[in-house]
């Protein structure tokens, strides 16, 4: 289940209790509710899913995840090379 | 597409493919639970960049697939009555009741509309005041704070017209279920990465220190699908059981707790019968009395009854993890995605359809040669 | 049934405002309907010859010969609308086969209560493209159905086109061996639909790709391109048409999936969606099997013209192994190869 994309967020509307708001993906647009997500604001990344977000993106951790596996890759081809 | 694309480095993947390669010695059993990892091993061919050690099993997340016929049978009732117009997810369409489909009564002449979200079925609901608006709400915890929502939504707005029909299961009972039982095979999880978004991952740790399995809590994209196996294969070959987030940058440990009050405000835990498995006590959500009027099993007097499944369909253990869709005495013959008998042939990542999809040919190793 | 036009059409408009059976029961007002709308917009003596049959001349050589249905809905959606469609799908069956259009037939079966004035919106559409295309639309026929056995608006258009000597492009001349190449970027037209369904809105500026491809095709033909198969996109998609022209010539293609140009907007459509972008509709964009040393040259050809801009070499017909014939094989960008199926349907949008 649980096909869920990120998106950036463009514009929030405060007033509805769902807070629904624009999320951005790749150029086209979707108004869903950011309810579940008081903290994100216009230009954060969040996760949607059937028309809400249920996270805002971790932009650091996402980076920390990507770092780790190059450091995987650069230890892996040192380990090569000394072979 | 952004969080999307550098986690499909093609790169990066390879590395982890030749780290498992390497530090892969025993054979080990896996299982992602999650229909759309199941989905994206299939479309990218991760299974082939996996050493032979390395089995991947797929597990029972698909709440397509495990949503009993008989509350298909009701959809399909309450769809043909005049006066309703029936929301549902398009996954839901072709999924076979005991005899009918909703794409079926849709041609029959049923008002059956396709949404993308719940608050669409509440938006039509408000639109259209002179009739009965129902969503078939359906999926595991990840859909449940868009159900809620939806709810609530209609509770506010004092919609009379709105009502849900529920099939919201929960996940960590129906991995519970395949770990106590005794056909067990599988020694290592894959967490549904968008689940825990939601729910956190407690009941997951709980689960690893019940039954002493490691278990990963993992997401979507072929590196994180790469790397939650990485960190699975590591506690098993080193001999630990732990609970890991590979998922870091959407799961929390408690998850979303807005999202979860949400859930909590307008469900709570009820038994649920699993289609091709039984029934699991506290493995789904049922509307709260607060809530009764948006119950559509009440406000359309449906009965309950139960659907025998058939016999010869192994949907149940195919799900589980104990069979593969090839065991099936109906896989590819009586059974197709044209005409399915049990639902893991129908929904798109059920493993049965992936199965038929994706391996009707024997596969070649992936050709780096290009 | 939708239809949301302001217009601003030449074609005198009848007193009625909406199509009754009345219409279509062979009586006065279906003359008057016929005469005001089609016979005028479509404007040409074979067809004011006003006969049960269109008497066409016929120049030497080999004709093609094509009919399609068109139930669109909506009836009108960014990008063009059923009418176009109607016209430019006809029109470039015949250009797959090499053809170039001489006369199209058009016939209607229009639900009661569809309003004249989206009719006579749609057929100048038609006339329009039917115009671009240089080829008249000489013989039709209408009826009209009762309220709700129809989408608003059904339309059948057959067409006759001119094969010029020597040219051969079928099926049966694909070969091992031969490149795979794509005039331009997939997806569009289904996305463009599906921005304007009800229950999946989503704004984009997406609009469908529905083009005519004759243009584009004799400009191969004019660069010496010996094109052995050509096959146009539409329901169902890049990975439909490969598909049925394995099928067809039981050989393996073999696709590079990371080659086949796709917009963002499409892109991203897709991923919320859960749609196989392989699968999603297009209507203006077709595959050309050419020998593999005249590859090069046929994008090249093809990019000189605003409709193959984006032209790519996407795959190859494999050399034939027993175990994969008539299949469609795709690599993914990972390099691991799936074997591409066609959905039971049309691909539905999904939450799992």
């Amino acid at each position: 289940m649980c096909l869920a994309v990120p998106g950036r967020v463009l514009s929030i509307d405060p007033e509805s209790v769902l807070r629904p708001g624009r999320v951005d993906f790749a150029g086209i647009s979707k108004q869903v509710s950011l309810a579940c997500v008081p903290e994100a604001r216009v230009g954060d990344y969040v996760l949607v899913h059937a028309g809400i977000a249920i996270t805002r993106i971790d932009e650091q951790l996402a980076a920390e995840t990507l770092d780790l596996l190059r450091q995987m890759q650069q230890q892996q081809a040192s380990e090569d090379t000394q072979l | 597409m952004k969080y999307v694309d550098e986690y499909r480095d093609s790169e990066l993947v390879d590395t982890i493919a030749e780290r498992l390669r390497r530090i892969t010695t025993s054979h080990w059993r896996i299982m992602e639970i999650c229909g759309g990892q199941t989905h994206a091993i299939l479309r990218f061919g991760i299974d082939e960049l996996l050493p032979s050690g390395i089995e991947l099993v797929h597990g029972p997340g698909c709440p397509v697939c495990v949503t009993p016929a008989a509350l298909i049978d009701k959809a399909c009732s309450i769809a043909v009555l005049d006066n309703v117009i029936f929301c549902s997810f398009g996954d839901m369409l072709r999924v076979p009741g005991s005899h009918a489909d909703l794409l079926e009564v849709k041609s029959q002449g049923g008002d059956v509309r396709m949404v993308y979200s719940p608050l669409d079925a509440v938006t039509l609901a408000r639109e259209n005041p002179q009739r009965e608006v129902v969503f078939f709400a359906i999926g595991f915890e990840t859909t449940a704070p868009a159900s809620a929502a939806a709810v609530h939504q209609a509770e506010q707005e004092k919609l009379s017209n709105f009502s849900i029909l529920v099939s919201q299961v929960l996940v960590p009972p129906a991995i519970e279920a395949i770990l106590s039982s005794t056909h067990n095979l599988v020694q290592g999880f894959l967490a549904p990465g968008h689940v825990c978004t939601v729910t956190g991952y407690e009941d997951y740790a709980a689960l690893v220190r019940r039954f002493n399995v490691p278990i990963v809590v993992t997401g979507f994209e072929p590196l994180d699908i790469m790397h939650g196996i990485y960190l699975t294969i590591q506690q098993l070959e080193s001999g630990r059981a732990e609970i890991e987030n590979q998922y870091t940058r959407s799961v929390r440990p408690r998850g979303n707790e807005i999202a979860r009050q949400m859930i909590e405000r307008v469900f709570q835990a009820a038994s649920f019968s699993w289609r091709g498995v039984g029934e699991i006590p506290r493995s789904g959500l049922r509307l709260r009395e607060a809530y009764a009027q948006f119950d559509a099993e009440r406000r359309f007097g449906m009965e309950s009854y139960t659907t025998p499944d058939d016999p010869q369909c192994i949907a149940g253990a195919v799900l589980q993890g104990v069979r593969k869709p090839p065991d099936c005495s109906l896989f590819g013959s009586h059974c197709t995605p044209g005409h399915p008998v049990g639902a893991p042939m129908v929904s798109a990542e059920g493993a049965c359809a992936a199965y038929y999809r994706y391996r009707r040919v024997p596969r070649r190793r992936s050709d780096n040669s290009q | 049934m939708v239809d949301n036009f302001t217009l601003s059409c030449p074609t005198p408009r009848p007193r009625d405002s909406i199509v009754t059976l009345s219409h279509g029961g062979g009586g006065r007002l279906m003359k008057d309907l016929v005469d005001d709308l089609f016979i005028t917009a479509f404007n040409n003596p074979e067809l004011a010859e006003k006969h049960d049959s269109a008497r066409v001349a016929a120049p030497g050589g080999r004709l093609a010969f094509t009919t399609d249905s068109y139930v669109v809905n909506p009836l009108v959606f960014p990008g063009g609308d059923i009418g176009s469609l109607a016209i430019t799908g006809t029109v470039n069956d015949l250009a797959m086969a090499g053809a170039v259009p001489h006369r199209l037939s058009c016939a209607m079966i229009i639900e009661e209560g569809l309003r004249i004035e989206t009719l006579a919106a749609i057929v100048d559409s038609m006339a329009a493209t039917a115009a671009a295309a240089r080829a008249c639309v000489v013989t039709g026929d209408t009826k009209v159905v009762e309220h709700g056995k129809g989408d608003g608006l059904y339309i059948n258009t057959a067409g006759i086109g001119l094969i010029p000597t020597g040219r051969e492009v079928v099926p049966r001349r694909v070969t091992a061996g031969d490149t795979i190449v794509i005039s331009g970027d997939i997806g569009r037209h289904g996305i463009a639909v599906m921005s304007v369904r009800e229950g999946l809105a989503f704004e984009t500026t997406i609009e469908s790709d529905c083009a005519l491809l004759t243009e584009p095709v004799e400009l191969l033909f004019g660069a010496g391109i010996d094109c052995h198969c050509l096959r146009d996109l539409t329901r169902g998609g890049l990975g439909a048409a490969l598909i049925e022209i394995a099928e067809t010539t039981m050989l393996h293609l073999d696709i590079d999936e990371t080659a086949v140009p796709i917009s963002g907007q499409v892109r991203g459509a897709c991923e919320i969606l859960g749609l196989d972008p392989l699968f999603v509709a297009c209507e203006g964009r077709f595959v050309a099997f050419v020998p593999a040393d005249q590859a090069v040259h046929a994008v090249d050809a093809l990019h000189r013209h605003a409709l193959g801009v984006g032209a790519k070499v996407v795959g190859t017909v494999a050399a034939v192994q027993p175990d994969e014939r008539g299949l469609v094989t795709s690599r993914s960008s990972l390099g691991t190869r799936r074997v591409l199926d066609l959905p039971v349907g049309d691909q539905l949008p999904r939450i799992c």
